[in-house]
């Protein structure tokens, strides 16, 4: 009914938490520049955590984009007031509210949960990178 | 249905994705968030579906599969137009870019 507004909701948070990380992050860089270009070669093997609150951002916004077409389609988002139908009548938005806080919050955690392991996975990918560079340069 | 196009739909995204990867030139890493964000969110859907209508859930009345057969392919139309657009508007070959200024040294 209105599940899909749980991923969205948490797709404007993450969004807004992705600007301002990247700005602090572009603030920190320029202050300590010379800190940011010595960790160069670290910087460039591993991927900054903006970037990957991006890849969340990109499931939950992509996902709920998706899942609004499916309510369209099956009548339950409209383009006028109350844009959700079962916000009609008292019944229909408890039934809708109670949707919401069962599968709409899964649904939200299932794609953090998703990318929590993609985070950990991209993790050991990166320590594994910079040990075995670490490893080649003290061959040579 | 709508679930099944979705994943094959993000599958076959991916799979483009990773052959022309790390230089996503056509931006298909879009459409593999867009896939796997909407197919991970109806995956949720199916198992609480399933949970309440039980074995049920898998012999659906050719009516509904039909519909959902429908939508599942209206949300890839979707999903494909709105990457055209994000491609168009970011324009990562400079063609729109040429195209307009060729078009105005033209006038």
């Amino acid at each position: 009914m209105g599940c899909f507004i749980v991923p969205a909701t948490e797709a404007v948070v993450t969004t807004v938490a992705t600007k301002v990380m990247e700005r602090k992050h572009k603030t920190d860089c320029a202050a300590e520049h010379q800190e940011c270009s010595s960790n160069e070669a670290t910087q460039a093997t591993r991927l900054p955590f903006v970037q990957k609150l991006k890849w969340l951002n990109h499931l939950l916004w992509g996902g709920s984009v998706l899942l609004c077409f499916e309510h369209v389609w099956h009548g339950e988002v409209v383009p006028f007031f109350p844009f959700l139908t079962a916000a009609a009548s008292p019944e229909e938005t408890a039934q809708m509210l109670h949707e919401m806080s069962t599968v709409g919050v899964t649904m939200a955690v299932a794609v953090t949960g998703v990318w929590a392991v993609m985070v950990l996975v991209s993790n050991a990918m990166e320590q594994a990178a910079i040990k075995e560079e670490r490893f080649v340069k003290q061959e040579k | 249905m709508t679930l099944l196009i979705t994943i094959f739909a993000a599958i076959i995204s991916t799979i483009v994705w990773y052959t022309h990867a790390p230089k996503s030139v056509m931006k298909v890493g879009m459409l593999c968030w867009l896939f796997w964000g909407a197919s991970l969110m109806w995956l949720v859907d199916a198992v609480f579906e399933y949970l309440e209508l039980g074995a049920a859930y898998f012999t659906p009345a050719p009516q509904d599969m039909l519909n959902d057969a429908f939508l599942g392919l209206c949300v890839v139309a979707l999903a494909l137009v709105i990457w055209l657009v994000y491609v168009l508007i970011k324009d990562p070959k400079g063609v729109m870019k040429s195209y307009l200024i060729q078009k105005n040294k033209e006038m």
